[in-house]
């Protein structure tokens, strides 16, 4: 059972990477970022639900507080690709190489 | 926990996730990404954890997706042709994919069926929250203010 | 008393001082600096004759004063000086006869640009003369002699701008040097046998028997080596070729060093130095001596005969000069010590008188030197002439009133009783004959006879220059006062003889004998020379008698028999043989080796040179072009692209898994 929770996680995990790998759009890859922490929100919980009690209960903690960082670093994000938008008029990361050589 | 149910769900949600991740339209794919969140809270409903799925559905749908969606009103004007599929990431995530269910499969650890659990109460999260986890909670608290400022001052008009 | 003994050494110091006084005069200060000569001099002189003092009084007087100069380990070199009766002498004669000189000079070279530099030199010879006399250390003689050598080179060659002066300079130091290396060689033994250098140290010196003792058989070959130094200095047979050639100098030069004084002290060595040639000697001969009566003969023959085909004025003085040092080393070797001193110090006088009157009348005929060119002089000058007569008395060794006479008397009074052999008296007798011949030839020929191309506007020198004359002329006659046997006070003094008065003395056989000998020469010179300068029979004017009788004799004696020409094939010829090989040596085998060497280094340098060009270099370029190329294709994986770095982290994670479930 635990198996199969994991499997669907390791999915979802998948499909995050692919969003954040083919999409061009900037706010695609942070799209892509989170469904990878919401999958791996999921195996924690998952190994919660299959491992013996412990008190308190550690994989719950460990989602709440990945998801409040998450929320963090998705305002974040996307005041990034605000103020990028801003500067370079583009939101394509194809056009955002000035770090390249 | 019924096995239909879960394998409803979960088909629901990895479909959602696929489509935020082909769609074209920005505005699809976007509503696309809320759907996947409401998929992956259910899942949580079903495993027990309520108080993380209500969460999960607050912070994800109701902030973090509205944020993409009046990000993606403020940056408009910029809608170019999509460049073609990108093969590398797609290979690169099925390769991914199997080598996680592989890891997976081949745990021998993992093979096991639910426990019975006590059920979890908002209590016991409070008072683990405030007791055993007092001080993550402050530090994420300040975390919070500093994305919050940051987030500010990202966006603020520059001077000129 | 003992203040002049403590103090002997101001004697050549007030020189050597006045020296550098003159020295630092500039160069018109003629005045300056003949006062200053002079006034040194006369210093000298008062010192002397306080020096002389001393001697007088005590019998057999020796004073010694001894110094250490510097010590090494535990040996230390030790001078001093040294009063005695034979440095006495020597101290008054050299200063007398200096003084003479120094005033004649400032008369003969008045005209001369480089007067200052000349009265410097002077003084300097003399203080280096005097420290010779009196030093009481072989290595300070040997010290003050190379100075005597320097000043002498320094003023034969003084008219530097002509050839032959410096010619005759350099030929005068190189041979006197070749007698000088066996002196100082001698020294060196002398030494090492003997531990000490000093003559007299209170029983340890090398002249006392102590140290005498110590030298055993060696005492032949150091005498020898020592007798080198002064065959070389007085013009002793091998290396008299020197003497001659000198008189290209100054005449006052002349008459200073080549007839008084420096040529002596080769005889003063000999004197000084006698203990050691007479060690071990049987019946008053030893080896060394003999070599030196030999030597000493040879000398005086040849030197006679040569002068009497010579032209020049001075040329005949000086192989004159020659001539009598030899008779003096005669004396020295056959053991009369105190008739060869006081024959050195009448010499001193008389030559210098006859070289000064040379000089006047030179002056007098605006420097012509050739005899056959002068004549009748003996009106035109005659004061020249008086006291040149008297020197040539002297010489050629008139007896009673003449210095010169009784000394040769007296040396040939000792040859005759040499017990090896009595070839030395007769070679002795026959110099007296060639002596009285060639003086006279020589008086004839400038004074007497008729007037010559030179003679036509002579006149007398200035007072300045006549009046040394007249002063070494008086020595010259009240010298023979000390010297008659009649009260022999000076051989009594030198050789510390009690001296009475004896009259009946002055009547001897060898007396006779001289009287007749020089008589015999004089009539001979007067009979071959009466017509010359002259037309006579077949013989032209300016032909010298002796050359139309015998001419191949003449030009033998006139070419100085050659000998010169002899060194110049034989010696001469060698050292530019030894010099042109060393040359070639040093050019083409040593430089070659060198530049061998060098050639290593740069084919080395080549090797090295090309491995770093062709290797080391290309190795370094091509590295950092294949670093570039690296870099070129590493930084393409830099591409800027948000997607490609997460694609990487991806790959990244995914191999970390595997790689952590594989290990599971």
């Amino acid at each position: 059972m635990l198996q199969v929770v994991l499997i669907v996680s390791a999915a979802l995990f998948s499909t995050g990477l692919l969003a954040a790998l083919s999409r061009r759009h900037a706010i695609f890859i942070l799209i892509g970022i989170e469904m990878m922490l919401g999958a791996a929100n999921l195996n924690f919980i998952a190994f919660w639900r299959f491992s013996p009690q412990s008190q308190p209960p550690t994989g719950i903690m460990i989602a709440i507080f990945s998801i409040a960082i998450a929320a963090a670093e998705a305002a974040v994000g996307l005041a990034l690709v605000i103020a990028v938008y801003r500067h370079y008029r583009t939101t394509n990361v194809d056009h955002l190489n000035q770090l390249k050589g | 926990m019924s096995s239909v149910a879960f394998v409803l769900i979960a088909v629901l949600t990895l479909a959602a996730a696929l489509a935020a991740a082909t769609l074209q339209k920005l505005m699809h794919a976007t509503l696309s990404f809320a759907l996947t969140f409401v998929g992956v809270a259910a899942l949580f409903f079903l495993l027990g954890a309520e108080f993380v799925g209500l969460a999960l559905i607050f912070v994800y749908i109701g902030a973090v997706a509205v944020l993409v969606v009046f990000t993606i009103l403020l940056t408009r004007r910029d809608v170019g042709k999509d460049r073609g599929a990108n093969w590398g990431g797609a290979f690169l995530a099925v390769a991914m994919f199997g080598g996680l269910t592989w890891a997976i499969l081949k745990t021998q650890s993992v093979a096991i069926a639910a426990p019975h659990i006590r059920a979890l109460t908002v209590r016991r999260i409070g008072e683990a929250l405030m007791t055993s986890y007092v001080w993550p909670l402050q530090c994420v608290g300040l975390l919070l203010t500093a994305a919050l400022i940051g987030a500010l001052v990202l966006v603020m008009e520059e001077k000129q | 008393m003992s203040w002049i003994i403590d103090h002997l050494w101001l004697i050549p110091a007030v020189p050597f001082a006045a020296s550098l006084a003159i020295l630092s005069l500039p160069n018109g200060r003629h005045r300056g600096a003949a006062a200053l000569a002079i006034a040194g001099q006369i210093a000298a002189l008062v010192l002397s004759f306080f020096a002389f003092l001393p001697t007088l009084q005590v019998s057999g007087f020796r004073a010694v004063q001894n110094f250490t100069w510097f010590t090494f380990g535990d040996h230390a070199l030790r001078l001093g000086w040294l009063l005695d009766p034979l440095a006495a002498v020597m101290l008054t004669m050299i200063t007398l006869v200096g003084l003479c000189i120094f005033i004649f000079s400032t008369g003969y070279m008045a005209g001369d640009r480089n007067f200052v530099r000349f009265f410097a030199y002077l003084s300097f010879f003399s203080g280096a003369m005097l420290g010779l006399v009196i030093s009481n250390s072989l290595l300070l003689l040997f010290i003050c002699w190379e100075l005597v050598g320097l000043a002498s080179y320094l003023l034969i060659g003084f008219w530097i701008e002509r050839q032959s002066a410096a010619a005759a300079a350099k030929k005068a130091f190189i041979t006197t040097r070749i007698g000088d290396m066996g002196f100082f060689l001698g020294l060196l033994w002398l030494y090492g046998r003997s531990g000490t250098l000093l003559f007299y140290d209170g029983g340890n010196g090398c002249l006392e028997s102590a140290g005498l003792a110590m030298l055993g058989a060696s005492a032949m070959a150091i005498a020898l080596l020592i007798f080198c130094g002064a065959v070389g200095k007085s013009g002793q047979f091998p290396l008299h070729v020197w003497l001659p050639d000198a008189m290209e100098g100054p005449t006052p030069v002349s008459a200073l060093i080549h007839a008084a004084t420096m040529v002596a002290a080769g005889v003063f060595l000999v004197a000084r130095v006698y203990p050691i040639f007479s060690l071990g000697a049987i019946d008053g001969v030893t080896s060394s001596l003999t070599v030196v009566v030999w030597i000493g003969v040879t000398t005086a023959l040849m030197a006679a005969l040569i002068a009497i085909a010579q032209a020049d004025i001075k040329r005949i003085l000086a192989y004159s000069t020659v001539s009598q040092l030899g008779l003096m080393m005669v004396s020295l070797g056959v053991g009369g010590v105190a008739a060869g001193m006081m024959h050195l110090l009448a010499h001193g006088f008389f030559k210098a008188l006859l070289f000064l009157g040379a000089g006047s009348v030179i002056h007098g005929c605006h420097h012509e030197q050739d005899i056959r060119k002068m004549g009748g002089l003996r009106r035109l000058m005659p004061v020249t002439f008086s006291t040149y007569a008297i020197g040539m008395m002297a010489l050629s060794g008139v007896p009673l009133f003449f210095s010169g006479g009784w000394t040769k008397e007296e040396i040939l009074h000792v040859t005759a009783r040499w017990p090896s052999s009595s070839l030395p008296y007769y070679f002795l007798l026959a110099g007296v004959v060639l002596t009285a011949l060639y003086m006279t030839r020589q008086i004839i020929y400038v004074f007497f006879a008729h007037r010559r191309a030179a003679s036509e506007h002579a006149h007398e020198s200035p007072r300045v220059m006549t009046m040394p004359l007249i002063v070494l002329a008086s020595c010259a006659i009240l010298f023979s006062i000390v010297l008659t046997p009649a009260w022999p006070w000076l051989h009594g003094y030198l050789i510390d003889e009690p001296v009475h008065f004896e009259f009946a003395r002055l009547i001897q056989p060898g007396l006779f004998l001289s009287l007749v000998l020089v008589g015999a020469g004089v009539a001979l010179g007067i009979w071959m020379y009466r017509k010359a300068g002259t037309q006579d029979q077949q013989r032209p004017a300016d032909t010298d008698p002796l050359e139309f009788a015998q001419p191949q004799l003449f030009r033998f004696l006139q070419n100085k028999m050659w000998i010169d020409e002899l060194y110049g094939r034989t010696v001469i010829a060698f050292s530019w043989m030894s010099a042109r090989l060393s040359d070639w040596m040093d050019r083409h085998f040593w430089d070659g080796l060198v530049r061998g060497v060098g050639a290593i280094g740069r084919l080395f340098g080549t090797f090295t040179a090309s491995v770093d060009e062709r290797g080391i270099n290309p190795g370094v370029d091509e590295t950092t072009v294949g670093t570039r190329g690296l870099g070129r294709l590493m930084s393409a994986a830099h591409s800027g692209q948000i997607q490609t770095y997460l694609g990487v982290i991806a790959i990244g994670a995914l191999a970390l898994l595997l790689f952590y479930a594989w290990l599971a």
